[in-house]
């Protein structure tokens, strides 16, 4: 047998200057699951429209969502359609008002409402359902009583409560969908962190004598990460349910601002008077939204999914 | 004559546990998971601790670098009370001990790539360290332990059980450790990488001048690379002695089993060697037996050994045993 002696020694000297290998991160493999699933693809480009929609749509319409049509008031069912013609898209609201208009400032509000609340939830509860697992003990029971005490308090209630006390306003939509949301969260952060902290490198982590929140951040929350995502984007069309509902019932955000709760609730309340329009616009896209983050949750879980590997 | 690095005195581990369905107010009951151990540690010097498992063996190791509280007795670090150390002398210490785990896989954070993980311990203690420098060192120990430096930037599931438990080395050597906790490193691998990754840590210790605990549950393991043996059974120590000489004249039943169940390669041998078994299960150490923690299945169990804890002897030229009938 011949070695090329030559060849060999060339291909030493490639190894040894090789450049680094770049590697595939666990992310990088999720990311290329969640690519292959078609129906969270397309929700994600749909809700990407949606989002593009509520955040440029004012520009694309001669009306703001505040100017009444006087052409119009008064005969909104007839002359009120939705037509390219007057210029109103999704035709007018009950009080002449452009609907397309209105629907860009109700989606901004509910999509906001959704992402501040799941966003809330994410930063708390990760931390707190982190620290709790992690540190154990004592400690850990004391928080999750805590947790346990207030999911026992019915929040609906509570929330209408401080709606009406302290008046109808966003902020407070906030404060009171936020301080709830994180309770569920920080419970399934626990568990996981339960089952992380008794991994060999989170032991590893302590006996080389990294502190105790470095390893939280480093080594526990990182892996947490995909439970956490998965459960953020069900979160998200949870919120802009409750706030949808709130709204409905008229407790939610207040005029001239709106949401798609609040459109919905217009629209059903006008519905025999012969503008459905006023109903089924909003109502698309609340439901087309609520589908397309429960197919994108749908699929970070799949990809994400620790059992296909 | 080298010095010593660790001096361990009557070391006690015990847990509490609540039995199963406890109320809150039950007493919880005492697990004496290690039970008075000794020994010492000389620089450059390997310790191997062996015993089934659930004998305190990982539980002894944990404990004299204070990953678990001990309840008595006293380890000696360089001199110094390691059970006494506060925060920062805890911090300074944990420099020169590191540790290798069993599976090699779970040891490192999937999240983050290799050079993070080997970088860790640097960074943990020294997190000025400039980039450049970090890169280097890096490099140095992964092709110390075998690894290509060109493979920092790839992630732990990307590698062979084998590969990983040399990261888990080049992670622990970084630091240029005095001694390094071997917790059976190498049960979880195939038998063909066994005898690579005990070599490698031989040939390392011999160039660094480390010292080792190597923990295993099988003394054809530790046999190799130990200078010492030490034999645990229920958390009390049986037999310590040097390598060979535990080897060819175990005094101890217990260890005298352990031995005869060590295939030999020769199968002429192999088929005409006469197995000692031990019968019956490992007694809990929630209730050891009196006396002689071994008694419950010892073959030359008598009277005497019921009544009165044999007490730790040499049995001649360093060789330390205990049991009241040994060889
Ligand atoms: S002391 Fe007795 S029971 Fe214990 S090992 Fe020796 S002979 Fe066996």
């Amino acid at each position: 047998m011949l070695v090329d002696s030559q060849k060999v020694g060339d291909l030493a000297e490639n190894l040894a200057k090789m450049d680094e290998v770049k590697g595939r991160s666990l992310w990088g493999d999720a990311l290329r699951r969640f690519k292959q699933n078609k129906a969270a693809m397309v929700s994600l480009i749909i809700l990407t429209l949606v989002i593009l929609f509520s955040l440029t749509g004012q520009f694309l319409t001669p009306w703001s969502n505040e100017e009444i049509d006087w052409n119009i008031m008064g005969n909104v069912a007839e002359m009120g359609k939705p037509s390219f013609e007057t210029g109103h898209y999704f035709g007018a609201d009950d009080l002449g008002r452009d609907l397309y208009a209105r629907v860009v400032q109700g989606s901004r509000i509910s999509l906001m409402v959704g992402v501040v609340g799941a966003l809330i939830a994410v930063i708390v509860g990760t931390l707190y359902g982190a620290v709790a697992g992690y540190v154990g003990g004592r400690t850990d029971q004391i928080m999750m009583r805590i947790v346990d005490i207030l999911m026992s308090i019915p929040y609906m209630f509570v929330l209408i409560l401080l709606l009406v006390v302290f008046g109808r306003s966003v902020v407070m939509l906030f404060v009171g969908i936020g301080l709830i949301s994180w309770l569920d969260m920080s419970r399934i952060v626990r568990g996981q962190t339960l089952t992380i902290k008794n991994k060999e490198f989170v032991e590893a982590a302590q006996a080389m004598g990294v502190p105790g929140f470095k390893i939280i951040m480093k080594h526990i929350v990182p892996n947490l990460l995909g439970v956490v995502a998965v459960y953020a984007t069900l979160l998200v069309p949870g919120m802009i349910l409750t706030e949808s509902f709130i709204s409905f019932l008229g407790l939610g955000v207040q005029e001239p601002s709106t949401s798609w709760g609040a459109l919905i609730s217009e629209g059903a309340g006008t519905i025999q008077y012969g503008t459905p329009w006023q109903l089924w616009f909003p109502l698309a896209f609340f439901v087309v939204s609520l589908f397309c983050f429960f197919f994108i949750g749908d699929g970070l879980r799949d990809a994400l999914d620790p059992k296909d590997r | 004559m080298s010095e010593t690095i660790m001096q361990v005195q009557d070391l006690k581990v015990y847990f509490d546990v609540l039995p199963q369905g406890a109320m809150p107010w039950t007493k919880p009951r005492r697990l004496r998971a290690v039970d008075g151990v000794t020994f010492d540690l000389k620089a450059g010097e390997t310790l191997g601790i062996v015993g089934e498992s659930g004998c305190g063996k990982s539980t002894l190791a944990r404990a004299v670098i204070r990953m678990i509280p001990a309840e008595a007795g006293s380890v000696l670090w360089l001199g110094q009370e390691l059970l006494k150390f506060d925060k920062k002398q805890l911090r300074n210490q944990r420099k020169q001990v590191q540790m290798i785990f069993q599976d090699p896989l779970a040891s490192l954070n999937p999240r983050m790539n290799i050079g993070e993980i080997i970088a860790e311990p640097l960074k943990t203690h020294y997190p000025e360290t400039p980039k450049a420098e970090i890169k280097q060192r890096v490099r140095e120990v992964m092709e110390k332990v075998g690894l290509l430096p060109n493979l920092v930037n790839r992630y732990p599931h990307e590698f062979s059980g084998g590969q990983c438990q040399r990261i888990g080395i080049a992670r622990a050597l970084i630091m240029k450790p005095k001694l390094i906790i071997c917790d059976e490193p190498v049960s979880a691998l195939d038998v063909s990488i066994q005898a690579q990754v005990v070599n490698l840590l031989k040939e390392l210790q011999d160039e660094m001048g480390l010292s080792l605990i190597f923990i295993a549950h099988d003394l054809s393991i530790v046999k190799h690379i130990s200078t010492r043996i030490m034999v645990l059974y229920l958390g009390n120590m049986v037999e310590l002695s040097d390598s060979a000489d535990l080897y060819a004249h175990p005094r101890h039943p217990y260890t005298q089993a352990l031995i005869s169940a060590v295939p030999i390669p020769d199968p002429e041998i192999e088929r005409n060697k006469e197995v000692i078994l031990i019968e019956g299960d490992l007694p809990s150490p929630i209730n050891p037996p009196s006396g002689c923690v071994f008694r419950t299945r010892c073959p030359r169990a008598a009277d005497l050994c019921a009544q009165q804890k044999p007490e730790w002897r040499d049995a001649g030229d360093g060789h330390m045993v205990a049991c009241h009938f040994h060889d």
